[in-house]
């Protein structure tokens, strides 16, 4: 199976409905390589959602996603093989070592040599010493930085990443920054999803602003970002009380 | 590339299971105290009920079963990495594949102590034929983990998924467990009638070729959305 390559992801009006509750509405925009884009919101205003769509992970209702000439029709497997995830959740398995998480990924990957794939990777994540522990013996910022190698093992074009900080101290969260700039140095489309506004702060290329499931604004190279969401969110719940005034 | 990912599957889930030795532990314990409690329960003044062995085997087995199949879904919900083994470039019939023969593996571990202690307390000369006996209790335990394995994956986010498992897999693996049941007496009795045991033999291989096809043609559209 041949991993498929692209220069930009292209959502185009994408829509996803569970039942009779709408998740997102008429959500678009494009990324091109060597971009990192923010989906910022409060909760529930669809950025999991909207970043399990992107994974292949869900269809949307509405709407489609084009990865380059590629689109939901190419078969799946070769579209996740350029697609790395780091979910809110880990995804590692706690009773085997950093190594052996690490192995079995790029096993499924198909990485060549994934032994060696797992010892860059443990080299990259500055733990290559506890590389024969128990990933249950971990901290959560240790956890964090093997989850984060484990979904670039294969070297995806398209990194989606669910609240990478969450309960990382400052050191951790300032080399998981630098990292994420590196994958954007190096080409790859980084799709990230925080909560933490002071450590995306100067970060984002692009930062999208979700709210109840809608786009309620895009920003090129924010700066300033808490205030800048502040301002945008409080026009969002300004114009949605008016809309249901009206 | 499939029996590479099967081979995947099967390997770290034998390891994690090698490190934590939970489903193992408590589905044994639990096949166990089961037919011990059918033992004080059936066996009187030494005599066991005729053709009770055979039964009390196979509830075991399905109860225990159910235990670990539970268990091993339970392990891959808590850090999310049925996703994450969704997520991966792999063919999903491959994922379930490689759960199906971890499964399998388990139960006949479980079985290997369940045989003699039900041949023991049951006085049934159930290692008389131990090659028939592992053809009937493989066969019968692929039938049940094949749609097991299934269901679990299914149920994996679903909130009451330990309630919902035992009352959708029972119903359908009914037919597995009689035919299991049947097979196991006949070759208990003296006289082991050929043909019968034939019969029940071949209805639990096309139970299995059944579910292991219709499991493999419906795992990728049940896992997606």
């Amino acid at each position: 199976m041949t991993a498929v390559d692209f220069d930009d992801l292209t959502v185009d009006e994408v829509s996803r409905h569970f039942g009779r509750r709408r998740a997102l509405s008429h959500i678009s925009f494009r990324a091109t390589r060597g971009t990192l884009l923010g989906l910022l919101g409060p909760n529930g205003a669809g950025k999991s959602t909207l970043l399990a769509m992107l994974a292949t992970l869900l269809r949307p209702s509405a709407g489609r996603i084009r990865y380059g000439t590629h689109d939901s029709t190419t078969p799946q497997p070769a579209l996740r093989a350029s697609i790395g995830v780091l979910g809110h959740d880990l995804f590692l398995y706690p009773e085997l070592t950093a190594a052996e998480n690490l192995e079995f990924f790029a096993g499924l990957y198909a990485v060549s040599d994934p032994r060696g794939a797992a010892q860059r990777a443990l080299e990259l994540a500055g733990l290559t010493d506890r590389a024969d522990d128990a990933v249950s013996s971990f901290s959560r910022g240790m956890r964090q930085r093997v989850a984060l190698e484990r979904a670039l093992i294969h070297r995806p074009r398209l990194l989606l990443l669910d609240e990478p900080f969450t309960g990382l101290d400052d050191a951790s969260g300032a080399a998981l920054t630098k990292r994420l700039r590196e994958l954007r140095e190096a080409g790859a489309i980084v799709v990230l999803a925080t909560h933490d506004l002071d450590l995306a702060d100067g970060l984002l290329d692009s930062a999208m602003f979700l709210r109840d499931g809608r786009m309620v604004d895009v920003v090129d190279r924010p700066d300033a970002l808490r205030s800048t969401y502040r301002d945008i969110m409080s026009r969002g719940r300004a114009s949605s009380a008016a809309g249901t005034r009206g | 590339m499939f029996a590479r990912v099967v081979w995947l599957v099967l390997r770290k889930d034998l390891m994690v299971e090698v490190r934590s030795l939970e489903i193992v532990y408590t589905t044994l314990f639990f096949a166990v105290s089961c037919v011990l409690v059918f033992a004080f329960a059936l066996v009187q003044e030494g005599r066991p009920p005729a053709d009770g062995a055979a039964g009390i085997l196979w509830i075991s087995i399905a109860f225990a079963g159910t235990l670990a199949l539970g268990r091993a879904f339970e392990r891959e919900r808590q850090s999310e990495t049925l996703r994450a083994l969704l997520l991966a470039p792999a063919a999903r019939p491959a994922v379930y594949v490689g759960k199906l023969l971890g499964i399998i593996a388990l139960l006949v571990a479980g079985e290997i102590v369940l045989v003699p202690l039900v041949a023991l307390l049951f006085q049934a000369p159930l290692l008389l034929r131990p090659i028939w006996l592992a053809v009937i209790l493989v066969t019968g335990t692929v039938g049940f983990a094949a749609v097991g394995t299934l269901f679990a994956a299914m149920l994996v986010r679903a909130r009451s998924r330990d309630v919902l498992l035992p009352v959708l897999l029972y119903p359908i693996t009914v037919p597995v467990i009689i035919a299991g049941v049947r097979a196991t007496a006949t070759l208990l009795q003296p006289d082991v009638d050929g043909e019968i045991l034939r019969f029940w033999l071949a209805l639990l291989v096309c139970f299995d070729i059944v579910f292991v096809t219709l499991a493999l043609w419906t795992f990728e559209p049940l896992m997606t959305d």
